[in-house]
């Protein structure tokens, strides 16, 4: 059985892990924008740079995160919560 | 008068325009007076009854966060600029995940109406509610006049109507729905927005790609044929990378600190559907981005940059032009009311905050020291909606013709900067006090408004001088780092004892819920 204190601190791990990925990926997208320029140019198909390409990969994998975060809430973090519900009132 | 120029009806009466008006303002004034036999509690004002299910509160993110500016704005800048406006449109979406990796379930958990429900629970309540309503204001007011502004400027542009009569009616539709219906009311007319605005960029995203064999990237080639390839490129707008980063951290941070946001989390019956609401909110604010990529290269191809500037300079009729010439006058009518239902809901959302904050943060919190009976708390909720509703008519007047779109990036550095650290703090960290909190959050507002009077946005762009005392056109990354450190520092050098006691029963509260 885990204790609250687990549970805290497996939750805040996991959300300040997340928060990390995200700064990585937006403030990388915009020093890619700022120094990046000939590599942004690029074109994947014709008429598809690498810039818009980035662009649009950052707003989807920004929703694919908060999918995987309701995931793992959803399998670790609410079984937890109930465990110590049902511990409190027997 | 700019009717006829470059072969537009944008700005003449429009009979579809004023028939679907009309038909949202039925709807919307309806639900308001089913809300209004169901608003009868604070809690049914401020948090409609927590009864509002994961999807709908999802949607009602969505359309309390999509702007006028967002639709309008993003369109014309990608349409005129091409890949530069992009970068709008990704950073306006990073906050979500932030909301839900850090502030959505503990908020819902610990807080009843307002943020600093939170940040007040365990320190003094007098000194805190004082200064996180200082940050709610500050953030509310700046938001509600580019609002109003905005929403001025572009009735006039779309109806023909004055610029004050615009002000008046919008004022009025708004103070309607939340004096009358509160957060029910307040909350549908956010979702039926919402929907409006993705159909109505789904279609017209459509209806651009069926002339590109539904390729984007043929859209996007079309648009480096007609213009060169830079527009496909990062241009100008990222001349200073400092610049950007510093307004990055104003989004990505900043958004977890909106009040009339922030508030919406208290409509759902517990965090997990929190949780659920802003997963379905990220997914819907990223595809609406995503399309204003379509829509603002397709603006830039089928319309072209110039005629959309000889419309408005400032592009914002981007959007409406590529109805018109793909859909004809009923299609740019459609837009026209969307684009105004858009203006509608959010303003209603920043009033109920702001209203919020002055009845239950300011007048039971403070004045009445929490000992109001309840037909008070609603009495107060009302007059301070009123206010406040008159206020933001009053503002939208004073500040016409003003540039006020830095506004927004402000609101969003405040509350970056005030309410974000206040709120991470509190709900972290055992050690935060009273006086570290008031510290962090007052320093937060006064700090980011003056550096954004002495930065070259203000000096530079409005008030035409040569150079700016602050090189930076948004101050968050000096003021978010600052403000965490200000709040840090004071907690560290007088700790509280009874607030880190009061820290145990807070993080039980925080996973458990409110019943513990």
């Amino acid at each position: 059985m885990r204790t609250l204190r687990e549970l805290d601190a497996a939750r805040w791990r996991v959300a300040l892990g997340l928060t990390a990925v995200m700064v990585v990926l937006y403030f990388g997208f915009v020093l890619l924008v700022a120094y990046g320029r000939e590599v942004l140019a690029v074109q994947v198909v014709p008429g598809l740079t690498l810039g818009i390409l980035l662009g649009a990969l950052v707003i989807v994998i920004s929703w694919v995160l908060t999918w995987v975060y309701v995931r793992w809430a959803a399998a670790h973090y609410d079984p937890g919560v109930r465990a110590l519900d049902r511990e409190r009132t027997p | 008068m700019i009717q006829g120029q470059a072969g537009t009806s944008i700005g003449e009466p429009n009979a579809v325009a004023m028939l679907f008006f009309f038909a949202f303002i039925s709807i919307t004034l309806g639900i308001t007076w089913w809300a209004a036999r169901r608003t009868r509690t604070t809690e049914q004002f401020y948090a409609a009854g927590r009864t509002v299910s994961a999807g709908q509160n999802g949607f009602a993110l969505a359309g309390d966060y999509m702007s006028a500016a967002s639709f309008l704005g993003i369109a014309g800048l990608v349409s005129t600029t091409g890949f530069d406006g992009l970068i709008y449109s990704t950073g306006w979406l990073v906050g979500w995940p932030v909301v839900l990796f850090l502030i959505a379930e503990p908020l819902r958990n610990l807080g009843r109406y307002t943020f600093s429900d939170v940040v007040a629970i365990r320190l003094r309540q007098t000194p805190v509610r004082l200064a996180a309503a200082l940050g709610t204001l500050a953030t509310v007011t700046l938001y509600l006049i580019a609002q109003m502004v905005g929403a001025g400027g572009l009735i006039r542009l779309m109806f023909g109507l004055s610029y004050e009569t615009a002000i008046v009616l919008v004022g009025m539709v708004m103070i309607g729905y939340v004096l009358f219906g509160g957060m029910i009311a307040t909350t549908w007319v956010q979702i039926v927005k919402a929907f409006l605005l993705m159909s109505g960029a789904l279609l017209l995203a459509l209806l651009v790609l069926l002339r590109f064999g539904l390729n984007p990237a043929a859209l996007f080639a079309e648009a480096a044929r007609q213009y060169g390839a830079g527009v496909l490129v990062p241009g100008k707008l990222v001349s200073n990378p400092l610049d950007a980063i510093s307004l990055g951290i104003a989004l990505m941070f900043g958004t977890a600190g909106l009040p009339h946001i922030l508030m919406r989390f208290y409509t759902v019956p517990d965090a997990r559907a929190a949780r659920a609401s802003v997963f379905v909110a990220t997914g819907l604010i990223g595809l609406f981005y995503l399309l204003t990529f379509v829509l603002g290269f397709g603006a830039m191809v089928l319309v072209g940059p110039d005629t959309i500037r000889a419309v408005d300079p400032g592009g914002n009729m981007a959007a409406p032009l590529l109805a018109e010439l793909l859909g004809g006058t009923p299609f740019l009518g459609f837009i026209a009311a969307v684009a105004f239902a858009t203006i509608l809901a959010v303003v209603a959302g920043l009033t109920l905050s702001g209203a919020a904050a002055l009845s239950h943060d300011l007048w039971v919190s403070v004045v009445r020291a929490g000992h109001a009976d309840p037909r008070e708390q609603l009495l107060v909720a009302r007059v301070a909606t009123l206010a406040l509703g008159v206020v933001a008519v009053a503002l939208g007047i004073t500040f016409k013709g003003q540039n006020v779109a830095f506004m927004v990036s402000l609101a969003f550095a405040i509350a970056a900067s005030a309410n974000f650290p206040a709120l991470i703090l509190s709900i972290f960290w055992r050690g935060y006090t009273t006086a570290g909190a008031v510290t962090s959050m007052v320093l937060g507002t006064v700090l980011t408004l003056v550096l954004i009077y002495l930065s070259p946005t203000l000096q530079v762009d409005i008030l035409h001088h040569d150079s700016a005392w602050f090189p930076l056109k948004n101050p968050a990354l000096i003021t978010v780092p600052l403000s965490f450190a200000a709040g840090i520092v004071v907690s560290l050098l007088a700790p509280e004892p009874a607030a880190a006691v009061g820290y145990d029963a807070l993080e039980r509260r925080m996973h458990l819920g409110g019943d513990h």
